[in-house]
């Protein structure tokens, strides 16, 4: 076990060197559809990071009672049974944007970055490792959904979080919140991401 | 005899029957506590939406502005249907003088991936129908879900009652078809149904009850 990555260490890669979405890209799914405005991608970011946690927590209470022929049906078994929870409770007490989301929220089980984490951390290490690196994956995912959101929503409805910013004379880009401008603005922010990191490693 | 024992399989599931019954209570136990603040969410937006299914979005916001509200009366009706009950839940608008504005019923049936719940609203003789809002719904996102939209759900408004409406996908042409969304005719297929066995169901019923009024008041 020696050569596991500790709980610092995990919750560090999953901020940017093992970003969900710009390194490892997983998640696609609702990084695409909900990311036409901030609301809408926190929402789904704080869902995610809930569930993320409390699964990987579960996950690594019973890692020894696991059989590994099972151990897959356990891992959904415990997300689906935390997303659940929380999609009533968004319906219980933000019933608006659970309209919003709609389905997206009930389909965080078939998430592969839950699972992965699951899979790769919590069913191997300790309950405090893995609640770190849920942390940190949370992190790296929310901040990844939020620039996604951020570059959409401004260019598509010039303002952010519903508030306008822009000088009332830019033309509106709709294209943006709608899905084309969800391909378009992952592919340039992932170029972007991956042009830092090449160039950072050329210098060091 | 060991290995047998070993290799039952109820045996090697016992991790998964556990957590699966302890998730389920907690499951439970959360339905329990937050099932009842949902419902009553459901209940605020039905009553919100009552005015603009029954009057459309303009005339029920020149309602609101002018700091009047309709009278909205929710009943429920049985409706007897091959030996099994039925309930509707039915939503009576009136204006402030006391005249009826419309009728709103609330349906819900399955759709192509979950159930669906909608409320149609109806004029006061029920003669036409005047809104269509969907309040539950999980169907495919980008296809489905756009029952959802404006763009779709006005087609309804001003259909007559008296024929049942049809989904056709080659551009609606007579007075009673309805434009399916390409990539989800079953979605709209269902809604366009579940209209249809409203207005079955309920259409007589509300239309004697708006007579006995009228003649109550003479």
């Amino acid at each position: 076990m020696a050569d596991q990555p500790t709980a610092m260490e995990r919750f560090v890669q999953g901020i940017l060197p093992e970003n969900p979405v710009y390194r490892q890209l997983l998640g696609l799914c609702p990084t695409l559809a909900v990311t036409n405005g901030m609301k809408p991608a926190i929402t789904m970011a704080c869902s995610v990071a809930f569930v993320l946690f409390c699964a990987n927590i579960v996950t690594s209470l019973i890692r020894d009672l696991l059989k590994p022929h099972l151990r897959i049906v356990v891992f959904t078994l415990t997300i689906a049974t935390f997303v659940t929870i929380a999609d009533r409770f968004l319906a219980a007490y933000v019933y608006q944007m659970s309209k919003l989301l709609g389905p997206y929220i009930p389909l965080i089980i078939v998430n592969c970055l839950i699972i992965c984490r699951c899979e790769v951390c919590a069913s191997k290490q300790s309950a405090f490792v893995a609640g770190a690196d849920a942390i940190g994956q949370s992190i790296g995912f929310g901040l990844a959904l939020a620039s996604i959101a951020a570059v959409r929503e401004l260019l598509g409805t010039g303002g952010l979080f519903g508030v306008h910013l822009l000088p009332a004379a830019w033309p509106d880009w709709v294209i943006m919140v709608l899905p084309p401008g969800a391909f378009i603005t992952l592919g340039l922010l992932l170029g972007a991401v991956n042009w830092y990191s090449s160039r950072k490693t050329k210098n060091a | 005899m060991v290995e047998k024992v070993q290799k039952n399989n109820l045996l090697q599931a016992w991790l998964v029957l556990t957590l699966a019954f302890l998730f389920g209570m907690s499951l439970a136990g959360v339905q329990t506590v937050l099932g009842p603040v949902i419902e009553e969410n459901k209940i605020r937006e039905t009553m919100e939406k009552v005015p603009v299914v029954v009057l459309g979005e303009a005339e029920a916001a020149k309602i609101a502005h002018s700091g009047a509200s309709l009278g909205i009366e929710p009943s429920r009706i049985a409706v007897e249907k091959e030996g099994r009950t039925k309930f509707y839940n039915v939503y009576d608008a009136k204006f402030n003088d006391g005249k009826r504005a419309g009728w709103v019923a609330k349906a819900s049936a399955q759709g192509y991936a979950d159930k669906i719940e909608l409320l149609v609203g109806f004029d006061a003789a029920v003669e036409k129908i005047t809104g269509l809002f969907i309040l539950d719904q999980k169907e495919t996102p980008g296809l489905g879900n756009k029952i959802v939209e404006d763009q779709w759900r006005s087609q309804f408004t001003g259909k007559a009652v008296a024929t049942a409406l049809t989904v056709v996908k080659t551009g609606a042409k007579k007075t009673n078809e309805i434009d399916a969304i390409s990539g989800a005719t079953i979605s709209s297929d269902c809604v366009t149904r579940m209209i249809n066995q409203t207005i079955a169901d309920l259409g007589e019923e509300l239309k004697n009850r708006n007579t006995e009024n009228q003649k109550g008041k003479e």
